[in-house]
């Protein structure tokens, strides 16, 4: 796989996002949101998405706004459940969408396990309770843990601050949250930023994500490669 | 003495309030512990620490050692904590991704976290994240992890709820968040101790602060033997 794509159009980074997709999309709350690259993915018009997200949209916006479109299927998340849900609330009250409700732990780490090659691992969280009902379960030195298999994305959609014009990324404060987790999970990486700086513009002991990880880098004011 | 008590000082008196009990926690965080405080009530515990404890407040959105709420031209919506309210930074904080901020939770790096509670039972389970009626919308966040994660695991909540009946119970009734977890729990009217109760042979609870309550009535009101610790 090449070095990262830079584009200036968000329409022309989610072009090829098909039908029935397992999306993962950063952020936690609007901190680390893509908000651009979910309203290009809205005006493309993909549908039954599975989205992967802590959480499910907050007000009218971004992920919010991916749903009241009725694009999502099923959405995997930790905290579907604010203040401001009411997006959600009101199409899981109605019937109309699916939720499977993840730790928030597992959530990370079973993006971190697709994105490692590992095929599953055994966690302590939530055993006892009915989010590992059902689930196979080991007891390790005494200690007894369920098994959690990972979550793989057909696509990531993710906000990071900077980028390089390879595709290595650096976030912002708490925004960086399951950016770097995602960009290891999914066959497509798309990445929106504020800035793509020339090679050599990134201190290399501070890239968060190396360019490995990214396909496709979305910056309005860059210029394409 | 002749000074008003301040938030600072128990109300042996009476229950104690919000800030109250948030200052009694906060008096327990050993100096330079690393501690996660859950949202809602147990961010109180923040404004009690005491100026140069060195402890060091963790949150779940992927930050170590994050400030008092930010305000005016502080608010940078990059820099919030687990309840998504803009936060400040202190020197000497730390960013990571969200894999490494639960891998400090379960990986027993955590020496502190407080939670609020619907229940919790004798042993220590803990019913904190969904209410299991029909109509709600299950909502776990980082609950699950910090429940088993974190080396001491306090619960700061009022002793009965709303409609009167206790939250402290032999059997939580509500679904579970974690086994056996809870390590104390600082109530209104007294803290409980229950790792220190955890395979008592009479079954009892320690209690201890008692607070505008006496033992014989609090043991008239729940459904646990509680003993003075």
């Amino acid at each position: 796989m090449s070095a990262a794509s830079i584009l200036a159009s968000y329409a022309d980074a989610v072009a090829d996002v098909e039908d029935g997709a397992t999306v993962l999309v950063g952020g936690f709350g609007m901190a680390g949101m893509p908000v651009e690259l979910i309203d290009a993915l809205i005006e493309q018009g993909a549908k039954d998405l599975v989205i992967v997200s802590n959480n499910a949209g907050n007000g009218d916006t971004g992920l919010a706004a991916l749903l009241a479109a009725k694009r999502v299927r099923k959405v995997v998340c930790s905290f579907p459940r604010q203040s401001d849900s009411w997006v959600f609330d009101g199409l899981y009250r109605a019937g109309q969408i699916e939720l499977e409700v993840v730790p928030q732990g597992n959530l990370a780490e079973r993006m971190r396990a697709a994105g490692a090659g590992i095929g599953a691992f055994f966690c302590p969280t939530g055993v006892g309770t009915p989010l590992t009902e059902g689930k196979e379960t080991r007891v390790i030195d005494g200690r007894t843990y369920a098994l959690e298999y990972p979550i793989k994305g057909d696509v990531a959609l993710i906000k990071a601050h900077r980028a390089d014009t390879m595709g290595n990324l650096v976030y912002r404060k708490t925004a960086r949250n399951f950016g770097p987790v995602m960009a290891t999970a999914a066959r497509t990486v798309i990445a929106q930023v504020s800035e793509v700086v020339p090679l050599g513009g990134l201190d290399p002991e501070v890239v968060v994500t190396p360019s490995i990880y990214v396909d496709r880098v979305v910056c309005p004011t860059a210029q394409e490669s | 003495m002749s000074t008003p008590s301040t938030s600072s000082a128990p109300a042996e008196a009476g229950p104690r309030d919000k800030h109250a009990l948030a200052a009694a926690i906060a008096r327990d965080v050993p100096d330079g512990a690393y501690v996660n405080l859950g949202i809602g009530q147990p961010t109180l515990v923040a404004e009690h620490l005491r100026e140069g404890s060195g402890v060091v407040l963790h949150t779940e959105n992927g930050m170590l050692n994050f400030g008092p709420v930010a305000t005016g031209d502080d608010v940078d919506l990059d820099l919030t904590n687990a309840g998504k309210i803009p936060v400040t930074e202190l020197p000497g904080a730390a960013y990571f991704h969200h894999a490494d901020s639960f891998a400090m939770m379960r990986g027993g790096h955590l020496d502190v976290c407080v939670l609020g509670a619907f229940q919790v039972s004798a042993n220590g389970d803990l019913a904190n994240w969904h209410t299991g009626a029909p109509d709600a919308i299950p909502a776990v966040g980082g609950a699950m992890d910090l429940a088993i994660g974190a080396e001491q695991v306090w619960v700061m909540m009022t002793l009965f709820a709303k409609d009167g009946t206790a939250k402290i119970v032999p059997t939580c009734t509500y679904p579970l968040t974690g086994l056996a977890c809870v390590d104390r729990v600082y109530t209104d009217l007294g803290t409980f101790e229950l790792a220190a109760s955890r395979g008592r042979a009479d079954g009892a609870v320690v209690v201890r602060d008692l607070s505008g309550i006496s033992l014989e009535e609090l043991g008239g009101r729940l459904d646990v033997p509680v003993v003075l610790g």
